[in-house]
C-alpha cells in the first residue's frame, strides 16, 4: 500500500531572479513499510524535502498525499493534527525535555491528540501507553530517569519511543545518528531496523553513507532533486500496520545487535 | 487539551526555575499585600470614623458661648454665658431645618451613693437633648414635665457612673446626692461609648435643666435663664453649613450685634469634622491604592519580562511540541497558564502577607480591621487577570513560532 506519493513538489523562496528552488520537481513514492534514506549534501534540498514530508511546511506548489489525503494545501492546524496522529519524529539532538523523567517525556505527544483511539487518554493511561512503548525500545528500567542521567544512545532511544507513542504511520529520522558516536550509531539503527522488520515505515535523513546502508532504498538529492534511487535489498515482505507486535513486547537492544546485519 | 495537563507543565516549569519564579511573584504579592493591608486598614478606619459619627448622631451642629470682654480680660471660648433659654427657642422654631435643639448647662461634682462617691459631669438638659443626640435610655423614664417646671430632684446616670456607684445593683428608684443635695435616679441611659476624642460619653449624670440652674450651679432665679451651649440637629439630607450660617444670621439679629462687632457664640459643625477625618482617611486609602496598583504593574510587568525570557529559552521545546502535533493555542494556553499559575501564586501569597499585615496593625494600633472575603477574591482575580493581560504578548511569540525554525534554535 502506497504511504506517500509526491508528485511535482517544489519549494521555492524568493521571487522573480532572486528565486531559489530548494526543491525543483521532486517525485517520489514510499511504500507502507519501506526503509527509505535519503542522503545529499547539505543544500541538496533532502531536509526541506523531509519538513515536507514531516508536515511541517508547505509546498510552493505540487502533490503531496499522505495515506491517500492530500495535505500540501492544509491549513496550519490541519497539518499539527496530521502530524499528532500519523508522524513520529526522531531528532538529531533528540530535543528531550529537561529534567523531565523519561516517562513523562515519551508520554509528553498523547496530550495533544485530538482525535483517534488514542485521544482522551487519562493521565494514567497515558503513562501507561508511553511505558510501553519504553519496554519496546529496551528503556522498561530508565522510566524515571532524567535525559542528564542517559546517554546519547538512551536519550535517542527515549526520543524513539516518543515517536512511536502515537502509533504513527512512519517515523521520520533527522540524522538520527549525527549526535552518536560509531558504537551508539549501530544500536540505534538497528532498532529503527526492528521497527521496519515489525512494519513501521522509517525515513532516515542522513549524510553518512553507513547509516543509509540499513535502508532498504536511498533517495540522493542534489540540488533540489531525486539523482538516483538505489534498492539495497529487495523490499522486505510487507506486513502491514497490524503485524506490530503488542505493546508489552519488548526488543532489548542485545537482541537486536545480534542481528547484525551491515552489509 | 485539557488544561489540568497545562497547569501541570506550567508548575513544572516554575519548580525548575523556583528563585526566579519566587523574585517574579514578589512584585505581585507585596501589590496584593498592599492591597489588602489597605483595605482592610481602610475599612477599618473609616468604619471607626462611621461609627463616631453614629455616636455622636448625625447632622449635629453645637453652639457654645464666644469669647467676650469682661473689664478688659478677653475670656476664653465657653466662658461666658452668651447663650439663653430663648435663643435655644428661636433656634428651635425659626429655622425651618432644625429638627431639634437642646440645651445644656455643664458643671462638675462629686456624687455620692452610700459610702462611695464619684466625681463626674452633671449635664443639666431636657428630654429633647437624648432625642438630639439619639441616645436612648437603657431603663427607666424620661423627666416629666412636673420635675423640668419645678425644679424635679430626679437624675438620669451614665452607664460608667451607674456601674461605678452600684456596681451590679439596680440604680432605679435609689437616692444619690449631688452636691450634697438627694437625687432620685429615673433612669439608666444606653452605653455610647468613647467620643470622637477619646473620652466617655457615659461618664455623666443627667438632670433637669432647670434643676441644675437652680440647685446645682449656683444661678440666681429670676434672672435671665443661662444655658452652656445648645445642641442642634438638622433634618436628614439638609446643608449643614446651610443651616450653620442660619443659626449664626439668627444668633447675631438676637444678640443686636453689629456688622463690626464679633460673635459672641460660635457654631461647631461636629459631623463635618468627623466627614473631614473621613475624608482625610480615604485620601489615605486612595494614596495606598495608588501605591499598591503600581506595585501591581511593576509585577506584571516582571511577569511579562520573565515569561519572555521563559519563551526564548524554550524556543526548542516549542519547535518539539509543535512538530509532535500541538496547535498555535496550546502553546499559547501553556504560556498564558503559566503567566496566570505565577501570577496567581503570587496574589495567594500576598493575601497572606496582607492579612498578616492587617492583624499586625489592628493589634499594634488596637484598632479594628475589616477583613473582607470580597476583597481577597478580588485581589486574588485581579492578580490573575495581571498574568493574562501581560503573560498575552509572550505567549502569543510563543504560539505563533515556525516549528522548523524553532526546532533548529540554538
Amino acid at each position: 500500500m502506497r504511504l506517500i506519493h509526491v508528485n511535482q513538489l517544489v519549494k521555492s523562496y524568493g521571487s522573480g531572479v532572486q528565486e531559489v528552488r530548494a526543491l525543483d520537481g521532486v517525485d517520489l513514492d514510499i511504500e507502507q513499510g519501506d526503509f527509505v534514506a535519503i542522503i545529499g549534501a547539505s543544500g541538496s534540498g533532502k531536509s526541506t524535502f523531509m519538513n515536507m514530508i514531516g508536515c511541517l511546511d508547505t509546498p510552493t506548489s505540487g502533490l503531496y498525499e499522505l495515506a491517500g489525503q492530500n495535505v500540501s494545501q492544509m491549513s496550519v492546524d490541519e497539518l499539527a493534527d496530521i502530524r499528532s496522529q500519523r508522524i513520529g519524529f526522531v531528532f538529531q539532538q533528540f530535543n528531550l525535555l529537561a529534567r523531565t523523567n523519561a516517562l513523562d517525556n515519551v508520554a509528553m505527544p498523547l496530550q495533544y491528540m485530538r482525535a483517534g483511539k488514542l485521544a482522551g487518554l487519562t493521565r494514567l493511561q497515558q503513562k501507561e501507553h508511553a511505558r510501553a512503548r519504553l519496554n519496546q525500545v529496551g528503556l522498561g528500567e530508565r522510566l524515571t530517569h532524567t535525559p542528564s542521567e542517559l546517554s546519547g544512545g538512551q536519550q535517542q532511544r527515549v526520543a524513539i519511543a516518543r515517536a512511536l507513542v502515537n502509533d504513527p504511520d512512519l517515523i521520520l529520522a533527522d540524522e538520527p545518528t549525527g549526535a552518536l558516536d560509531s558504537k551508539m550509531t549501530v544500536e540505534i539503527m538497528e532498532l529503527l531496523k526492528a521497527l521496519n522488520a515489525q512494519g513501521m515505515t522509517v525515513i532516515v535523513v542522513t549524510h553518512e553513507p553507513d547509516v543509509a546502508a540499513y535502508a532498504n532504498q536511498v533517495v540522493v538529492f542534489k540540488d533540489g532533486k531525486i539523482i538516483e534511487i538505489k534498492h539495497n535489498h529487495p523490499a522486505t515482505q510487507l506486513e502491514g500496520r497490524d503485524a506490530l507486535p503488542s505493546l508489552s513486547q519488548n526488543i532489548p537492544p542485545e537482541a537486536v545487535t545480534a542481528k547484525e546485519a551491515t552489509p | 487539551m485539557a488544561n489540568s495537563v497545562n497547569l501541570i507543565i506550567a508548575l513544572q516549569a516554575l519548580r525548575i526555575n523556583k528563585l526566579r519564579s519566587i523574585l517574579t511573584m514578589l512584585g505581585i504579592v507585596i501589590g496584593v499585600a498592599a492591597v489588602i493591608a489597605m483595605i482592610a486598614i481602610g475599612g477599618g478606619a473609616q468604619k471607626r470614623v462611621q461609627e463616631q459619627i453614629a455616636s455622636l448622631g448625625s447632622n449635629l451642629l453645637i453652639v457654645i458661648p464666644g469669647s467676650v470682654i469682661q473689664s478688659g480680660a478677653r475670656l476664653g471660648f465657653g466662658f461666658a454665658q452668651t447663650l439663653t433659654e430663648s435663643d435655644y427657642r428661636a433656634i428651635q422654631s425659626e429655622i425651618a431645618e432644625v429638627q431639634v435643639a437642646a440645651p445644656i448647662t455643664r458643671g462638675n461634682a462629686q456624687v455620692v451613693y452610700g459610702n462611695t462617691n464619684w466625681a463626674t459631669s452633671v449635664n443639666g438638659v431636657y428630654n429633647d437633648y437624648f432625642e438630639a443626640r439619639e441616645w436612648a435610655l437603657s431603663e427607666g423614664r424620661l423627666f416629666d414635665q412636673g420635675e423640668i417646671s419645678r425644679f424635679g430632684k430626679v437624675a438620669i446616670l451614665g452607664k460608667t457612673v451607674a456601674s461605678q456607684l452600684f456596681g451590679e445593683d439596680n440604680p432605679l428608684g435609689q437616692m444619690v446626692r449631688i452636691r450634697g443635695i438627694p437625687f432620685e435616679i429615673i433612669g439608666i441611659a444606653d452605653g455610647k461609648g468613647q467620643s470622637g476624642m477619646g473620652t466617655d460619653q457615659d461618664d455623666v449624670i443627667f438632670v433637669p435643666l432647670t434643676t441644675g440652674r437652680a440647685r446645682l450651679f449656683g444661678e440666681p432665679r429670676g434672672r435671665i435663664a443661662r444655658v452652656g451651649t445648645i445642641m442642634v440637629k438638622t433634618y436628614d439630607g439638609v446643608d449643614t453649613t446651610y443651616v450653620e450660617e442660619r443659626i449664626t444670621e439668627l444668633l447675631r439679629q438676637r444678640h443686636r450685634l453689629g456688622p463690626t462687632m464679633e460673635n459672641d457664640f460660635q457654631v461647631r459643625n461636629l459631623s463635618e469634622i468627623l466627614k473631614t477625618q473621613e475624608a482625610a482617611s480615604r485620601v489615605m486609602s486612595m494614596l495606598l491604592a495608588a501605591v499598591a496598583s503600581v506595585s501591581l504593574l511593576v509585577g506584571g510587568i516582571g511577569i511579562m519580562n520573565i515569561m519572555l525570557v521563559s519563551v526564548t529559552e524554550r524556543t526548542r521545546e516549542i519547535g518539539l511540541r509543535l512538530a509532535v502535533g500541538a496547535r498555535g493555542k496550546d502553546i499559547m494556553m501553556q504560556f498564558l497558564v503559566e503567566a496566570m499559575t505565577l501570577s496567581t501564586i503570587g496574589g495567594g501569597l500576598g493575601v497572606l502577607l496582607g492579612l498578616a499585615i492587617s492583624i499586625l496593625v489592628a493589634w499594634i494600633a488596637h484598632w479594628e480591621v475589616s477583613l473582607s472575603l470580597l476583597s481577597i477574591f478580588l485581589a486574588v482575580g485581579f492578580s490573575a487577570t495581571i498574568g493574562i493581560f501581560f503573560g498575552y504578548y509572550p505567549a502569543k511569540k510563543a504560539a505563533q513560532m515556525q516549528p522548523i525554525a524553532a526546532l533548529r534554535y540554538e
